[in-house]
C-alpha cells in the first residue's frame, strides 16, 4: 500500500468512518491505525541526530544521563533508560517547570558538594564505588532519618527516580520490556485466556 | 466596553451549557420544533484532530505528562480536550479550610468528552431516602416519574450492562456486556467468597452497533475521546441529531454573564461576553435553559441581579448555591501475586471497568447513612506516566532489582474507587465572593466545603472492604491512609469526583427549593436548569445518566408550555 499524500489526518478520518463509510483511503481501521503509528514513528526518527539538552549544562546532563542509566539499566532483557530517552525526557519537562529546574537543578549541585565534602571530587569524578556508596544512601528514606543531612538527596533521587521511570516505561523500549500488547483495534473482545491453576 | 451588541433575531430557548444537561435540552427541543440557541463558553471539538486516540505514550515529546508536566494534574494530555481544575482568567476561591476543587470545561461537549461513561440509574429509594433516615430532603419527584426517562436516554445513548435484580441499581435497557477482564474475574471471584455483589459495569460504550454508531474496537481509551464515537459524548452523540434539524445555532467562546429579567418577571435575554471579540452581547429568547454545570449554573443565577430579583435569579428564598454535594471518594489498590503467572495478553477491554461492586448493604445496619459503589480498575494496562510511582515509593531502591520488580508487579495491581453519597450540610455550599471577578468582569464563586463523620465512616469501611477484597485474593493492601487530619482514611477533597451537583435543587416547597420536579424555577417559570444543580440528593451513582434523563423530562414539559402558550 502506498502512503504517499496520506496525512494522519486522512487516517483518522478514516477510522472515523469506519469500513462501511469508505472516506478518504479504502483501508480497515487496524491497518488505519497501524500507518498512523508508522506515520508518526518517521516523522520523529527524520529529526533525529545528536541531542542537545534545553536547559541542563553539558555537564549536569552528563550527570543526568549517568543517573538515569544507574537507576533504569540494560539487562538481558532489554536496554535501559539511556536508550529509551529518559534523559531527554526529563531534560524536556524540567526546561518548562521552575519546580523541576530547582529540585534537579538544585539536586544535582547537593549531588557534587556532598561528594566534594565526601570524596573530594565531584559525583562524576568519583570512583564507582564511591558513587555506588553514595547512592545506596539517597537511594532510601530510613537512611535520612538516621542521618538528618542526607533528607535532600533522598528527595532528590526520589524524584529523579521517578523521572526515570516515566520517561523509561512510556517508550518503546519499556512498554516491550512490559509486554504490553493493546492499543490496537480489534472486531470483538475476547476477555481473558484461561487462568493457570 | 462601550455598547451592548442585540443579536437581531429572538429564539425560542436560549441554552447555556453543551455538556449532558445542554445538548439533551437542544437535542429533545429542536427535535420538538423549536429554534434554539445554543451558548459554550469554550470552543467547538475536531475529534480527528483533538482526539488522540490509538496513540502511543512516545509518540508524543512530554509522553502524556504535558508541558513541563503539568498535564499530569489534569488526567494526562491524552485526554479529550475537556477542560482543567484551573482555568487561566477563570478563578474561584476556597473558603478557609475549603479546600474545594472544581473542575470546569470550556469546550463544545463539557465533561462528557472524557467522562467514565459510568452509567447508573438511581434507585427508587434514593428518591425517597429522607423518608427512611431522616436525612436531609426527598425529591418532589419518584423513580417512576424518571424511569420511563432513563428507558429513552439508555435506548438513545447505548449502555451495556445485564439485568440483575439488585434492588439498590435497577436495571435498564442494556447493550450486552463484555467479557470480563483477568483481574475482574479473581476479584468477583473474591467477592462472591465475601458476599459482596459483583455484576457486569453500566457503561454508555457501545458493544454493537447502535442508532449509526459503530461499536466499540475495544482499545480501552474512551477517555481520550473516540473518533468513531462509540462511547458517548454530549458532542457526538447529541448534538449531530439536533444540528441535523437545521434549528440549532450554536455560539462558542460565549461566556453567559446574566440573565435578562424584564418588567413582566419573565426572562427575556440572556447577556454574554463574546471571548474572541471581549465584547458583550445579548441573545433574546421566549425561554432559558441553564445547563452550564451545577456551580457555573449557580454562579449565573446568582450574578442574574434584578430589581425583582436583588439577589439573583431564583434565589428570592436564598437557596441557590446551597445543598451543594459531591461523591464521597476513597481509593486502593494492592498487588495480586496470582496475576504474576498470566501470559501477556490484550487486557485493553473498553475504557473502563467491565465489572463493578453495586451498593450491596442496603438490607443491614451500617455506622453510617445511605451507601457507595466501587469501581474496578488495574491490571496489565497500557504503560504511561505515573505507572510506577507507587512502586518506586514503596520499595525505593535503582536499578537491575528495580527493573526486576517493575517486570514483576506490572499487571498485578488491582484498585478500587469508592464512591459514596453525602448527606447535604449547611457548611457546604458556594456562593458569589464579596471582591473577586474573572477576567471577563464576572464575579467569581467562592466555595465552602466540610465532610461530616457520616461520610468519613463511609470512607472508613471503603478502606476495609478494598482491603478484605485483596487479602481474599491472597494479595497485599498497599494503601495506607491516615486515621485522622483532614483526609483520615483517604477521603478526598470535596470536588476531586467531579460529581458536585444539588446547588439549585428541586422540591415540592419553594420556601427550601429552587426549581420544580420539571426543573422550572419557582420565581420565573420561562427559566429551567437541567445540569446537576437540581439534584436534591446525590446517591452512590454518577450523576451523567440521571442528568440526562431529568434534562429530557424538563425538554418534554418545556415543549408542552411552549405549545400551549403558557410560557
Amino acid at each position: 500500500m502506498t502512503t504517499q499524500g496520506i496525512t494522519r489526518r486522512d487516517v483518522l478520518r478514516t477510522l472515523a468512518l469506519g469500513v462501511a463509510g469508505g472516506g478518504v483511503l479504502q483501508m480497515i481501521p487496524l491497518e488505519a491505525a497501524e500507518l498512523a503509528h508508522q506515520m508518526v514513528h518517521k516523522e520523529k526518527t527524520a529529526a533525529a541526530g545528536k541531542y542537545t539538552p534545553k536547559y541542563f549544562t553539558a555537564k549536569q546532563y552528563e550527570t543526568i544521563s549517568s543517573l538515569c542509566d544507574t537507576i533504569i539499566p540494560k539487562d538481558e532483557k532489554s536496554a535501559g533508560a539511556l536508550d529509551a530517552g529518559a534523559p531527554e525526557f526529563i531534560d524536556l519537562l524540567t526546561s518548562e517547570n521552575e519546580d523541576y529546574q530547582l529540585a534537579l537543578g538544585g539536586g544535582l549541585m547537593w549531588l557534587d558538594t556532598r561528594c566534594v565534602d565526601q570524596y573530594g571530587k565531584v559525583f562524576m569524578e568519583c570512583a564507582p564505588e564511591q558513587r555506588k556508596e553514595l547512592l545506596d544512601l539517597i537511594a532510601f528514606r530510613k537512611n535520612a532519618k538516621k542521618d538528618s543531612g542526607l533528607s535532600h538527596g533522598v528527595a532528590f533521587f526520589a524524584f529523579l527516580r521517578k523521572m526515570t521511570c516515566d520517561g523509561y516505561y512510556t517508550s518503546k523500549i519499556g512498554i516491550a520490556d512490559l509486554q504490553y500488547i493493546g492499543n490496537v483495534t480489534r472486531s470483538e473482545w475476547l476477555g481473558c485466556p484461561p487462568l493457570p491453576e | 466596553m462601550s455598547q451592548i451588541n442585540r443579536l437581531p433575531k429572538t429564539y425560542d430557548v436560549c441554552v447555556i451549557g453543551s455538556g449532558a444537561g445542554g445538548g439533551m435540552a437542544a437535542k429533545v427541543l429542536t427535535e420538538g420544533g423549536l429554534n434554539v440557541v445554543m451558548l459554550e463558553a469554550g470552543r467547538q471539538v475536531y475529534p480527528d484532530k483533538d482526539y488522540k486516540m490509538l496513540m502511543w505514550p512516545y509518540d508524543l515529546p512530554h509522553r502524556g505528562a504535558g508541558v513541563g508536566g503539568r498535564a499530569s494534574e489534569n488526567f494526562s494530555e491524552f485526554l479529550a480536550p475537556n477542560g482543567a481544575w484551573q482555568i487561566e482568567g477563570e478563578p474561584y476561591t476556597s473558603a478557609e479550610g475549603a479546600n474545594f476543587k472544581w473542575f470546569r470545561s470550556r469546550i463544545v461537549g463539557g465533561r462528557t468528552n472524557h467522562w467514565g461513561r459510568i452509567a447508573l440509574r438511581f434507585a427508587p429509594i434514593d428518591f425517597q431516602s429522607a423518608t427512611r433516615d431522616g436525612l436531609g430532603d426527598d425529591w418532589p419527584i419518584t423513580y417512576d416519574d424518571v424511569a420511563p426517562y432513563y428507558d429513552k436516554v439508555e435506548s438513545y445513548i447505548g449502555v451495556f450492562g445485564t439485568k440483575e435484580n439488585v434492588s439498590s441499581a435497577p436495571d435498564g435497557v442494556f447493550l450486552p456486556p463484555p467479557k470480563p477482564r483477568c483481574t475482574e474475574i479473581l476479584i468477583k471471584k473474591a467477592c462472591d467468597k465475601l458476599n459482596i455483589t459483583c455484576i457486569p459495569a453500566r457503561l454508555a460504550i457501545l458493544t454493537k452497533a447502535h442508532n449509526g454508531r459503530l461499536p466499540c474496537h475495544y482499545c480501552g481509551q474512551c477517555g481520550r475521546g473516540c473518533t468513531t464515537a462509540s462511547n458517548f459524548s454530549s458532542s457526538q452523540v447529541l448534538l449531530p441529531p439536533a444540528m441535523a434539524t437545521g434549528k440549532l445555532t450554536l455560539i462558542t467562546g460565549a461566556m453567559a454573564r446574566e440573565i435578562v429579567v424584564g418588567k413582566d418577571g419573565k426572562a427575556e435575554a440572556v447577556s454574554y461576553i463574546d471571548k474572541a471579540t471581549r465584547t458583550e452581547q445579548r441573545v433574546f429568547a421566549r425561554a432559558i435553559v441553564v445547563a452550564a454545570s451545577a456551580c457555573e449554573s449557580s454562579r449565573l443565577l446568582l450574578n442574574s441581579k434584578s430589581a425583582l430579583f436583588p439577589d439573583g435569579l431564583g434565589n428570592s428564598t436564598g437557596n441557590v448555591g446551597r445543598y451543594l454535594t459531591d461523591s464521597v471518594g476513597s481509593d486502593g489498590w494492592g498487588e495480586i501475586p496470582a496475576l504474576e503467572k498470566m501470559p501477556p495478553h490484550n487486557h485493553d477491554g473498553v475504557g473502563g471497568m467491565h465489572y463493578y461492586v453495586p451498593w450491596w448493604k442496603f438490607d443491614r445496619k451500617n455506622d453510617f447513612p445511605r451507601g457507595y459503589h466501587i469501581e474496578l480498575w488495574g491490571g496489565r494496562d497500557m504503560p504511561g506516566v505515573g505507572m510506577f510511582d507507587g512502586l518506586c515509593h514503596n520499595e525505593e531502591g535503582y536499578g537491575a532489582q528495580l527493573k526486576r520488580r517493575a517486570r514483576q508487579v506490572y499487571g498485578t495491581t488491582v484498585g478500587f474507587s469508592g464512591r459514596g453519597e453525602m448527606i447535604p450540610n449547611a457548611d457546604t455550599y458556594c456562593e458569589l465572593d464579596p471582591s473577586k471577578v474573572d477576567q471577563w468582569g464576572i464575579p467569581v464563586l467562592r466555595f465552602h466545603f466540610k465532610w461530616t463523620e457520616y461520610e468519613l465512616r463511609q470512607a472508613k469501611d471503603m478502606q476495609e472492604t478494598f482491603k478484605s477484597i485483596i487479602e481474599m485474593m491472597g494479595g497485599t493492601y498497599k494503601t495506607r491512609t491516615r486515621i485522622d487530619g483532614q483526609y483520615p482514611f483517604g477521603i478526598l477533597p470535596g470536588g476531586k469526583i467531579i460529581h458536585e451537583v444539588g446547588t439549585a435543587r428541586m422540591g415540592a416547597d419553594p420556601k427550601t427549593s429552587v426549581l420544580n420536579g420539571y426543573c422550572q424555577t419557582h420565581d420565573v417559570k420561562n427559566v429551567f436548569v437541567t445540569d446537576g444543580a437540581p439534584l436534591v440528593t446525590n446517591p452512590d451513582k454518577n450523576p451523567t445518566l440521571t442528568i440526562m434523563a431529568l434534562s429530557w423530562r424538563a425538554s418534554e414539559y418545556l415543549l408542552e408550555q411552549a405549545k400551549n402558550g403558557s410560557l
